[in-house]
């Protein structure tokens, strides 16, 4: 029943082609124009082919953004330091939403679901005041705080459904032999939760990264705390835009985080489609 | 017996369970819901970089009697519309491809999500060099196969930008769309193919008969869900064309933008966000009562 004729294949395969341009196109597009020397790129008419692509902008960009490798640390760094600290506060309590029955417990999760839709352009102006108080503009925890809290909510609603997974008879069982609440959570929750944890850690680091724009530019003006994605707009900044070495840092911009993902998508996906598979 | 009432004591500590979920909870006030409320209070106030004072009505009396804050509205809405639209019809068509089980579909699955997971703000970027009038493929293609009689900056029309901004949008939320679509359809149960297929129904039949109202709610829950991301996208209409050229991309969040973070109008800027806030809460409030209605339908079955 799941075979299909040779012209049906050549339909999925035509198909699968159209929607697979149109989803890479820009990569595609990017990697090419950072092939070419930029006297190509601006060549009309319209070039399709040119027999002299390098590698060079990729040696090139470092002195054109001398602070790109800087830019690349502080978007890696920002990103760890919100993942961990989402982490240390979503531990506790997704493990309390999983294992413990208490008044409140539905409608605050379903509080959290709608916290998730409150996106960070609309909150700008309290967080903008409340940042300038506490004179943090222009720091990295500028980016940091308000990152941290809109990743708490679906990290939550992920780790949860890990720490279901556990069989809480393991616990009891513990328990009962007369092991104290922290010894299980030593013995028994540690070494079984540790995938979940590793999921949910990458799923808010990418999270963070791509997040890091809108606050980047709203809260921070210093070039030396700038992350990749806002440094990046520098290359426009010089009088002809050096497309080619632009779109060069792009791709070394999100290598890393393509990288991490294509190793873990599988449970990244699996976790955070559980809810849509469970019907 | 006394396992029993051990164990209750252990499985539901009510003030054990609260002090865990204190500090995200804590988190969460001060960050969003602190500046939710501060947002309302300022939308009364014509606070600036140089103080506020508190005005009324004033901000919202304004606001609603522009006609061009009506036309942004209006905008936002005509924008989401197609937005949406595309990605789930898009979506639902890479969905089905993708459930065919031809060669090489598992590396196709993982290519589809480059988009999703890659920062919004450095694959407009790869769009930005797309739609360049003179040097970008699509022109390029366009003006070689005679679509285009020159150079077309797609960013610099009005119409032509709205379009461009829109595609990009679907660009972006297309590949979460697919992969719950995705993962929907290998959740129909496949006894149920089996039977149709026995019973002589074509392949479009199974599509039409099994798969689409077996994956109904996961489309309407996204659809729902995706309203709620596109209205409140930002840093693509940004990025590729700050609400230009001459407000024809301006969406209620760019104009809110604008007004707080480039003329620090916070008070004028609150009362816009409280309208987006409003809009927000309906949305939500649709999403939950649907939750609630198909989780009521599942522990019926």
């Amino acid at each position: 029943m799941n075979k299909y004729n040779i012209s049906e294949k050549i339909f999925i395969y035509f198909g699968i082609l159209i929607f697979m341009t149109f989803i890479l196109l820009p990569f595609i597009e990017m990697f090419y124009a950072s092939l070419r020397p930029l006297d190509h790129l601006f060549r009309s008419p319209y070039q399709f082919f040119s027999n002299d692509l390098s590698f060079w902008a990729y040696k090139e960009m470092w002195n054109t953004v001398p602070m790109l490798g800087r830019y690349i640390f502080n978007s890696f760094f920002l990103a760890t330091c919100v993942a961990i600290l989402t982490l240390l506060f979503v531990i506790p309590a997704a493990y309390s939403y999983a294992r413990f029955s208490f008044p409140g417990k539905n409608p605050s999760l379903y509080l959290l679901l709608a916290v998730n839709m409150f996106a960070g352009a609309v909150l700008l102006i309290p967080l903008y005041k409340v940042l300038r108080t506490l004179g943090l503009l222009n720091t990295y925890q500028a980016m940091i705080v308000p990152g941290v809290a809109f990743l708490i909510p679906t990290s939550i609603w992920l780790l949860k459904s890990y720490f279901e997974k556990i069989p809480i008879e393991l616990e009891e069982a513990a328990f009962v032999d007369g092991a104290t609440r922290l010894q299980i959570l030593r013995h028994v929750i540690a070494p079984l939760s540790t995938p979940g944890l590793v999921v949910v850690g990458i799923y808010a680091f990418i999270g963070a990264y791509a997040q890091q724009f809108l606050f980047a530019i709203s809260f921070n003006h210093v070039k030396e705390y700038m992350p990749i994605p806002a440094g990046l707009y520098e290359f426009i900044g010089y009088q002809t835009i050096k497309w080619n070495e632009m779109m060069a840092a792009s791709l070394v911009g999100i290598a890393p985080v393509l990288i991490v993902f294509i190793f873990l998508q599988k449970y990244i996906v699996e976790g955070l489609t559980a809810g849509a598979v469970k019907n | 017996m006394k396992i029993k009432t051990k164990l209750k004591s252990y499985n539901s500590p009510t003030f054990l369970a609260y002090a865990l979920i204190a500090p995200a909870a804590i988190y969460i006030l001060c960050i969003i819901a602190w500046p939710l409320v501060e947002t309302i209070r300022l939308s009364f106030t014509n606070s600036s970089l140089a103080g506020e004072e508190y005005v009324g009505f004033q901000n919202y009396e304004k606001m609603l009697s522009s006609k061009k804050f009506n036309k942004i509205v209006i905008r936002t809405f005509v924008w989401m519309f197609f937005s949406v639209s595309f990605k789930l019809v898009i979506g639902l068509i890479g969905a089905v491809l993708l459930n065919a089980n031809v060669f090489g579909r598992s590396a196709f699955r993982v290519l589809v999500m480059p988009p999703w997971v890659v920062p919004i703000a450095i694959g407009m970027l790869g769009w930005l060099w797309l739609y360049n009038g003179y040097f970008g493929i699509i022109a390029g293609v366009g003006m070689r196969t005679g679509i285009l009689d020159g150079p077309f900056g797609f960013l610099a029309y009005k119409q032509s930008a709205f379009i461009s901004t829109v595609i990009s949008d679907v660009w972006v939320g297309t590949p979460m769309v697919t992969v719950f679509f995705l993962a929907a359809m290998q959740g129909v149960p496949k006894d149920l193919y089996e039977a149709a297929y026995c019973d002589g129904a074509s392949r479009w039949a199974r599509f039409y008969k099994i798969t689409l109202p077996q994956i109904t709610p996961v489309i309407i829950t996204m659809s729902l869900l995706s309203a709620i991301w596109t209205f409140n996208s930002f840093e693509i209409i940004w990025i590729l064309t700050e609400g230009g050229p001459r407000g024809a991309t301006t969406t209620l969040i760019i104009d809110t933008y604008k007004i707080a973070l480039g003329n620090y109008k916070f008070g004028r800027a609150a009362a816009r966000a409280v309208v987006v806030i409003i809009l927000l809460s309906l949305f939500a409030g649709f999403y939950f009562a649907l939750l609630a209605k198909i989780n009521k339908k599942v522990s019926n079955e």
